[in-house]
């Protein structure tokens, strides 16, 4: 086939091509959506949710996964367009990291040093390190699926991106649930969420080469 | 043609394209090519590549283009995407065939913005992809690329709707970039 006949077809195909950014956020919507059916199906709402809520620590927790996990959507987006600059984008990362940081300064000072060791272990350390991986696992896979739509310059990025953002949606959902408040805790969501970046970034490799 | 003039058209022409016009998008891609061809030439030439597999690149980076244009956002300029889309693929479709390659985006986007100089290659056939599709992509295919028909005519005499044929053109082109990218060439 010659290149001009190759033209020809290309100009002749109509499909309308897809728009990365209304996909990509709706694939992440739908996730979350499926993760929170997960949570509610599964191990439920903590009890005591209204009276938590009231205090800061666990607004703190659902406030800043959220929040990450909406500007590394934002960044997995960008890694999906071939010749955008993302990298400057990752600063609105330290706003979340902040939060939690200053959290963990706060309860520092609050708690007496005797306490810490028994705030930062909490009671379900290792079922919340399994269960946000668990959560994120939808809104990972939709999102993959959409970015196969993109064209990343690096797809390992673009998925470790894509997993970030997955990650702290499922810890954001997971929070809902953690009967462990303390901001120290959330140490254990970050290997979560560490877990789900890496399984996105493996998959990135394979499947967003383009 | 002064560099951002060009660029200025080639957007203008990507932007009619996105919104449904043919024409403009036929354009557009007839504009690129021969950039493409130089730019490919000129880095397989300096790697040793064989002259017989530049029209295989310039398939293989024109069919990224097409696949991926969703990716370009029309409010912007065409010239970061394209040179990004293009260098990507250039180096991903010559190390393919065994050359270690690192292209600088800058140089991509200035010989993208060059003029070209003249379009004295061989007008050689790729290799023979088209023969890997199954019919009735491949007889679609053949239809409408290298006879020249019309998805009407093409679909009248398959006795196929023209959205039928539309979907499975669709497809053929997906199919294309998937063979070259799986190295089957």
């Amino acid at each position: 086939m010659k290149t001009e006949d190759l033209i020809r077809l290309m100009a002749e195909d109509r499909e309308r091509p897809v728009r990365l950014p209304r996909r990509v956020f709706a694939a992440l919507a739908a996730g979350g959506l499926m993760s929170v059916i997960l949570l509610l199906v599964t191990i439920g709402l903590r009890p005591g949710l209204d009276a938590a809520l009231a205090g800061w620590r666990v607004e703190l927790k659902i406030t800043a996964t959220a929040l990450m996990a909406f500007f590394a959507l934002r960044l997995a987006f960008a890694a999906g367009i071939p010749g955008e600059p993302w990298s400057r984008r990752a600063l609105w990362l330290v706003l979340p990291m902040g939060l939690i940081g200053a959290g963990i300064l706060a309860d520092l000072t609050i708690l007496p040093s005797s306490e810490w060791k028994a705030a930062w272990l909490g009671r379900h350390a290792a079922f919340c390190v399994f269960f946000i991986p668990v959560l994120s696992l939808s809104p990972l896979a939709l999102l993959i699926a959409a970015l196969r739509h993109g064209a990343p310059d690096h797809p390992g990025l673009a998925g470790g991106l894509a997993g970030l953002a997955a990650g702290c949606l499922g810890a954001a959902i997971y929070a809902w649930h953690c009967p462990d408040d303390s901001p120290l805790f959330v140490t254990w969501y970050l290997i979560g969420i560490a877990l789900s970046t890496t399984a996105g970034a493996l998959a990135g490799r394979r499947l967003l080469v383009w | 043609m002064p560099i951002l003039e060009r660029e200025a058209q080639w957007t203008g022409w990507m932007r009619l394209a996105l919104d449904g016009d043919s024409r403009s998008y036929h354009l557009f891609l007839q504009a690129v090519t021969p950039h493409l061809r130089v730019l490919a030439r000129r880095c397989a030439s300096r790697y040793g590549g064989a002259p017989a597999e530049i029209e295989d690149v310039v398939q293989e980076v024109l069919l990224a283009v097409h696949l991926k244009r969703g990716t370009w956002d029309p409010a912007r300029p065409i010239g970061p995407w394209l040179g990004a889309i293009v260098r990507n693929k250039l180096i991903d479709s010559l190390r393919r065939k065994g050359h270690r390659i690192d292209v600088p985006v800058e140089e991509v986007i200035d010989t993208l913005a060059a003029a070209p100089v003249e379009d004295d290659f061989d007008r050689q056939d790729a290799i023979a992809l088209l023969e890997r599709l199954k019919d009735p992509q491949r007889d679609i295919v053949r239809s409408i690329s290298i006879d020249g028909k019309s998805v009407r005519e093409t679909a009248l005499r398959l006795m196929m709707t023209e959205g039928a044929v539309r979907v499975a053109l669709h497809r053929a082109l997906k199919t294309l970039a998937a063979m070259y990218r799986s190295n089957a060439i």
